[in-house]
């Protein structure tokens, strides 16, 4: 069985007919090759998936495509081109706050989602804002100093 | 030609923090992971893996899953056997180490929970899924080898027959009097048992090879997430039927490895074996419950030590017994034995002593196979040896800084070589511990801690020194009969435009590999950083050489680069001579032009030269050699093995009610000689720390009696995450290897190699006013309070 799925991302309107059960971010990265987006567990927990749903920050890998019909979806690619993570993403780079890159799509989307509800957080706000967010490379120092630092800029 | 090093070089790169080339790409999400690929015809394969820690197999039926939608092969074991043949890892060097033939699937017999049994390949991921559920599978299940303790015990089921016995591997190696060292009456013996818990790697992007096998090529591309590309060539070669020379392996981004990424693993190879079966391109990639009973273990130890110490604080002898377990085979190529042989030759490492007893038994066990991960071996005999070193200072009532002061080898006894047989080239234990101390504020710390006591705080700080092995020689595995390359290369050119294409052999997971190439080549040739590109992990286009891993990137990779850059500069002067009418010794390159060297006044661009070369070359002299591209390749000859140091240090808060332990601080100082990119290698530290601290604290395959693993999932094997993790402060001492006109040693694991065991101390301390002591690994509240007696 497939449905019948439309949906904005990056804003562009898309529309597909996909099988029910296929999650979120395997449509984006699967059907419309928004490979920016990674599946780290698939069970919710390491936030490699995050994305923005309607503004709100969700993880890919536990929703259906299906739930979102209708919805506004951004993902890191449209991020960048809009330029809305702009500020973060040059911290990144500059700081070094990657280095395989696979968690950091979702982490500049937790970060960015951090900034919006609290412009200025403290190390220990940031801490707990990306708590949600695995990284297994970097021990995170970096990424808490990046934020910091585009918070500042 | 006047022979700078790149160090003196005018336009050096060396010791800049740089930004790396690679992560604009990567913030962007335009990385190239393997599961980002997609090829035409391209199917995916998903495996049926033993439930079972061990069980026969005595049918397969896979009739239903043959005809369920999109499916379009099902391969059991047997008929992999036909196309891809069985591998044994052992290497000859470690003397009498054994193991059976391992297949890509179970023949006959499956060994442990998650051994992959039958491959289902179909049109999307999702129906191989579907269809591997209808696959039935009539097992006999047989009694496990589980419990290593009980390994070798009479009554517990020899894994392979054919081997005789469950033990793999041992080793004893004795130095100076050890014996006498104890039975001496004037000295205090301390002795504790140190359980070092199995953990696992977790790249957040899973294993994953996508196979492509061209039937009228006759050739096999494999898109691989791994740190050993030219390794991996041979191996695919070898156990599929192919001629190297066949075989290209392409590893774009790798979404972290810490060693994981660097084994051979039955499930890749049948994936490769079906892309050759099929000759269409085959896709797997791991998903996070397969990963987590699939990737390889590492550490599951548990090591019985004593050390001896007279009262005046000189630690005179050590005793080691290690045991452990490493799953039903030995890991191909590798080995599963050397972590246990590392244990072996690092214990005690930073110190100065009259004797030296250690020993290994590595046994055969119904678990996932272990192996090499991040700083193999190090944690574990960094954990044993400094929590001896502190349960010595306290038996004689030092403090843990004074008595590593009196016993770590001075930093100007070097070279040296210890009663384990290691050899050092330079090491700096006094300088970094003196460093370390100061950055901590070690007394105002202390005065800190005693006075939070008194209120019913407890913290406690550790302390920790310890030695970390990188770029290996041949030694390492060459000398056992692996091919894997203990060599390097890199290929420099000069394009026409005047920008510089590297080539490297050693290979980027994020370490910042490619970064560290373009410094050392844009300083040694004289070009702007902006003009470099590096092009890593490509057997096909890249030198021959072994990958990144045991930290031999910078080293090995990096001296490779350097030496080519230097070659290519000498190249472009002396092309730059004839068209000058100059000596090329009066000339250099700086800042994308030929300049004169004495006064700096340019005199040709680059893109000039290049244009006369390439397309003009009519007017340059008959015999002037016209080559602008230059491949060097470099080995270490003089250590088996450039040895780093440095110590560690943590502060940390246990409470006592609950038993769990909040990181307050973290330092660590180390010396990888020569800094090629002083932000990197920081980063390389703090990540390392991090994954030392997860085994420490949180990270544990716990399996039942029956060898099921029960910590599966993310939601119930614990990761660091930032809220829980401190801030790490880092610092280095520089003493370049002479080995290398670089100097630089490899920086990837020592923060691994220290942080368990300063956490450890520092546990022990803030629990030393109640007299408990924990030494069994992850340090959880279920093993604080037993220990402080509440549970
Ligand atoms: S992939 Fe979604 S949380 Fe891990
Ligand atoms: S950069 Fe590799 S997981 Fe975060």
């Amino acid at each position: 069985m497939k449905l019948d799925l439309s949906l904005t991302v990056n804003g562009e309107a898309v529309s597909a007919r996909i099988e029910p059960r296929m999650h979120l971010v395997d449509f984006l990265r699967e059907v419309l090759d928004l490979t920016g987006s990674h599946a780290g567990c698939e069970h919710g927990v390491c936030g490699a998936c995050s994305i923005l749903v309607n503004g709100q920050m969700v993880r890919g890998c536990l929703m259906l495509a299906v739930q979102a019909e209708g919805a506004e979806v951004w993902t890191v690619e449209g991020l960048t081109e809009t330029g809305a993570i702009a500020a973060l993403q040059e911290a990144f780079v500059a700081r070094n706050a990657l280095q395989c890159g696979f968690c950091t799509p979702g982490m500049l989307v937790a970060a960015a989602t951090l900034l919006k509800a609290n412009p200025t957080p403290t190390r220990e706000e940031i801490r707990e804002g990306i708590s949600g967010n695995y990284c297994r490379c970097t021990g995170y120092h970096a990424i808490i100093d990046a934020i910091e630092q585009a918070a500042r800029a | 030609m006047n022979e700078l090093s790149s160090v003196d070089r005018p336009n050096s790169y060396i010791g800049r923090s740089v930004p790396r080339p690679n992560a604009k790409r990567l913030v962007a999400g335009r990385g190239q992971y393997v599961d980002d690929l997609r090829l035409p015809r391209m199917v995916h394969v998903a495996f049926l893996r033993s439930p079972h820690a061990h069980a026969r197999i005595l049918s397969i039926d896979s009739t239903a899953a043959k005809a369920a939608p999109g499916v379009v092969r099902v391969v059991t074991g047997a008929e992999m056997a036909a196309v891809c043949t069985p591998w044994v890892g052992v290497l000859h060097h470690l003397k009498g180490l054994k193991s059976a033939p391992q297949h890509a699937l179970v023949v006959d017999r499956a060994c442990w929970q998650g051994e992959p049994v039958v491959a289902v390949v179909a049109r999307t991921r999702a129906e191989a899924e579907d269809a591997v559920g209808l696959v039935e599978v009539a097992w006999q299940e047989l009694p496990a080898a589980v419990d290593m303790e009980a390994a070798l015990a009479t009554g517990t089921p020899v894994i392979h027959p054919d081997l005789g016995d469950n033990l793999a591997f041992t080793r004893e190696h004795v130095g100076g009097e050890p014996d006498a060292c104890f039975a001496d009456a004037e000295s205090v013996v301390v002795q504790a048992v140190f359980h070092t818990g199995r953990h696992t790697g977790v790249c957040l992007e899973g294993r994953a090879i996508l196979a492509d096998y061209n039937p009228a090529e006759g050739r096999l591309t494999a898109y691989h997430s791994n740190q050993a590309p030219h390794m991996m060539q041979t191996v695919f070669a070898k156990h599929l039927g192919l001629r190297e020379g066949d075989v290209r392996v392409v590893c774009r981004d790798v979404g972290g490895s810490y060693g994981i990424k660097v084994h051979v693993y039955p499930d890749e190879m049948a994936t490769a074996a079906l892309s050759k079966m099929l000759g269409r391109p085959v896709k797997f990639a791991a998903d996070r419950m397969e990963g987590m009973v699939s990737d390889i273990h590492a550490r599951d130890h548990r090591i019985a030590a004593r050390a001896a110490v007279t009262k005046d604080g000189v630690i005179t002898a050590m005793e080691i017994d290690d045991l452990t377990g490493i799953g039903p085979y030995s890991v191909y190529p590798r080995t599963s034995a050397v972590e246990g042989n590392q244990v072996v030759n690092l214990c005690g490492g930073p110190y100065g002593l009259r004797g030296y007893k250690a020993r290994t038994t590595v046994v055969f066990q119904n678990k996932t196979p272990t192996c090499q991960y991040r700083a193999v071996g190090h944690p574990i005999a960094t954990t044993v040896t400094e929590g001896l070193v502190d349960l010595a200072a306290e038996a004689i009532g030092m403090d843990p800084a004074e008595i590593r002061r009196r016993n770590l080898l001075a930093d100007d006894v070097y070279p040296f070589r210890n009663l384990a047989g290691l050899a050092f080239e330079g090491l700096s234990h006094h300088a970094c511990l003196t460093k370390l101390l100061a950055m901590m504020d070690y007394e105002g710390l202390k005065a800190e801690r005693d006075a939070l006591r008194a209120k019913g705080v407890y913290r406690g700080i550790g302390i920790a020194s310890f030695i970390e092995l990188t770029n290996p020689s041949p030694f390492m595995y060459g000398i056992g009969g692996a091919r894997i390359s203990a060599m390097d290369g890199a290929t420099v050119r000069l394009d026409p435009d005047g920008s510089v294409a590297i080539a490297s052999g050693v290979t980027e997971q994020g370490q910042g590999t490619e970064a560290m190439l373009a410094q050392i080549v844009a300083g040694a040739v004289g070009v702007d950083l902006s003009r470099v590109r590096v092009t890593t992990g490509d057997t096909e286009t890249t030198p021959y050489g072994g990958g990144t891993w045991a930290s031999r990137g910078a080293g090995i990779g990096g001296e490779a680069a350097l030496q080519a850059g230097n070659a290519l500069r000498e190249q472009i002067l002396v092309i730059a001579g004839a068209m000058l009418q100059a000596a090329p010794e009066s000339l250099d390159v700086r800042g994308d032009a030929v300049v004169d060297r004495d006064t700096g006044a340019e005199r040709l661009p680059l893109e000039e030269l290049g244009r006369i070369v390439y397309f003009r070359g009519d007017t340059l002299p008959k015999d002037l050699p016209r080559e602008l591209v230059a491949t060097r390749h470099y080995t270490p000859k003089d250590y088996p093995f450039a040895f780093t140091n440095g110590a560690q240090a943590s502060y940390l808060e246990v409470d006592v009610e609950t038993g769990f332990v909040k990181l307050l601080r973290h330092w660590c100082v180390e010396d990888c000689g020569t800094v090629i990119n002083p932000m990197l290698v920081d980063e390389q530290i703090r990540g390392g720390v991090v994954q030392g601290l997860g085994g420490a604290l949180l990270e544990h395959c716990v399996y039942s009696p029956e060898g099921q693993l029960l910590t599966g999932s993310l939601a119930d094997y614990l990761l660091p995450m930032s809220g829980e993790m401190p801030d790490i402060a880092v610092a280095h001492v520089e003493t370049p290897t002479k080995e290398s006109a670089l100097g630089a040693k490899g920086a990837g694991e020592a923060g691994t190699a220290g942080a368990p065991a300063a956490v450890q101390n520092a546990i022990n301390d803030a629990l030393r006013p109640f007299g408990a002591r924990v030494f069994a690994q992850p340090f959880t509240p279920a093993r604080i309070l037993p220990a402080l007696g509440k549970i």
